[in-house]
């Protein structure tokens, strides 16, 4: 699965479940297909017009890489 | 519809209260407001209450009939309203919509939320819980991460800066100086701002709005029985409530908020009036960059103008058009259940001419905006003086 990256942050402040995660990168992808969905990213930082592609998911969560 | 009035007004201080229960909050700002409209309880005929997540902050349900009781409000619908942080507005709209038909005359509408009992980690859980926990919430997003990926996107599309954001808070921080019943009535400046405490890039510290307890409350009844009541009745000139999806990646364009466009156009519709006529605004600055597009959603300015015109000055408490001149949720704190009632009484207290240091000049007609989620709630509200 790949896609573009429309936007995207680093969380600094998680909520409780991932604070041992933080800080992480979170995006709102925009898949080729037309959808969107919301991702972590593994790796390097991403920026807005980046493409990217899925690398894992772990516990349902899909994470994305720079391409 | 026949026309409908805010009669009386009542409000907590918004803060940190340790020693303070929500119902103990919301009791205070519905007897004030009664006070204040001259009604006793055994005469209001219905209540509708706006309340988030009393249940996971506190772990107490059935709030409506809980507190109305503790008032002294029986025998009548006691209702509780969630829509986020849209909870009260979303509350008052649906007030406005039975009294405007004629099923009651005198409707009591409260909002409260008790936030600071649970550390903040659990608060960002809490809160995220207004978002999509299927999916943007599973991923890990909060509620500054969402508002930061809308000002990410505005910045890229439109320009806006950093620099415009902060001037949003500095603001918000100068007027809430001015209003003694403000959360955090400190004076901050540009470079503060700018060097606050990371949150969700490019979010600091101070881009973000409080979290606070307290409660607010109006009393409404049918324009024509004002008189009987009070001498400082304020008009309801227009009010709706619209909705979108709930999911940030569900919306097409992230850098508005279609339901606040669509809320605002039905508002001034039946209000017959347009943003040109709009003399100040109360809108919803749970984050900086929430208050810059507001200004774009509601008219005043053209899409990706937003961040000029607070950064010039515009919107300053002696600008063309002020907004927030109650500090904002951002200074003023945001309880937030209590926060489209609160923002209610904050226009009205400007329309009766009662904002001591902080009123302004022209304020016979105002709005209020008040926004539930990453925008899937929204309730726009049109004042003016009776």
């Amino acid at each position: 699965m790949t896609g573009t990256i429309y936007t995207e942050t680093l969380i600094y402040a998680a909520p409780e479940q991932f604070v041992k995660d933080a800080p992480y990168q979170l995006v709102i992808v925009t898949l080729d297909e037309g959808k969107r969905l919301t991702a972590r990213i593994a790796g390097d930082r991403v920026k807005i017009g980046d493409k990217v592609e899925q690398a894992e998911s772990r516990d349902g969560i899909p994470f994305f890489k720079k391409i | 519809m026949r026309p409908v009035a805010v009669i009386g007004i009542g409000k907590t201080a918004f803060g940190a209260f340790a020693d303070r229960d929500l119902r103990s909050l919301a009791v205070e700002a519905g007897e004030k407001c009664m006070r204040d409209a001259h009604v006793s309880p055994s005469q209001v005929e219905a209540f509708y209450l706006g309340n988030f997540a009393g249940p996971s902050f506190v772990g107490q349900n059935h709030l409506a009939p809980y507190i109305a009781g503790a008032m002294g409000i029986t025998g009548v619908p006691c209702t509780r309203f969630e829509a986020a942080c849209a909870s009260s507005g979303s509350a008052l709209f649906h007030a406005v919509s039975a009294v405007g038909a004629g099923l009651y005359d005198l409707a009591l509408v409260g909002g409260v939320e008790k936030m600071t009992s649970q550390p903040t980690p659990k608060v960002t859980e809490i809160l995220a819980g207004a978002g999509d926990m299927c999916g943007e919430g599973r991923a890990g997003a909060t509620f500054p991460a969402l508002f930061a990926m809308i000002a990410r996107r505005h910045m890229y599309q439109y320009g806006t800066t950093r620099e415009q954001m902060a001037a949003v808070a500095v603001k918000n921080h100068l007027n809430g100086s001015k209003n003694p019943q403000a959360h955090m009535r400190k004076v901050i400046t540009l470079e503060q701002a700018l060097a606050g405490k990371p949150i969700a890039e490019p979010l600091t510290v101070y881009d973000c709005s409080l979290i606070s307890d307290g409660a607010a409350a109006v009393l409404i009844a049918p324009l024509e029985r004002a008189a009987e009541f009070t001498d400082k009745a304020v008009k309801i000139l227009g009010i709706a409530q619209t909705s979108d999806m709930v999911a940030l990646d569900e919306k097409d364009d992230i850098t508005t908020f279609r339901a606040v466009v669509e809320a605002a156009k039905k508002a001034y519709k039946m209000a017959g009036v347009g943003p040109r006529d709009i003399q100040f605004a109360e809108v919803h600055d749970c984050f900086t960059i929430a208050e810059i597009i507001a200004g774009e959603d509601l008219g005043f300015v053209k899409k990706g103008e937003g961040g000029a015109y607070v950064e010039q000055g515009c919107t300053a408490l002696n600008g063309p058009r002020p907004i927030n001149t109650s500090g904002g949720l951002k200074s003023k704190g945001h309880p937030v259940g209590a926060t489209g009632v609160g923002q209610i009484c904050d226009v009205v207290i400007q329309i009766r001419g009662e904002a001591g240091e902080r009123q302004i000049e022209r304020h016979s007609v105002g709005l209020a905006q008040n926004l539930g989620g990453s925008g899937a709630t929204a309730v726009v509200t049109i004042l003016g003086a009776a």
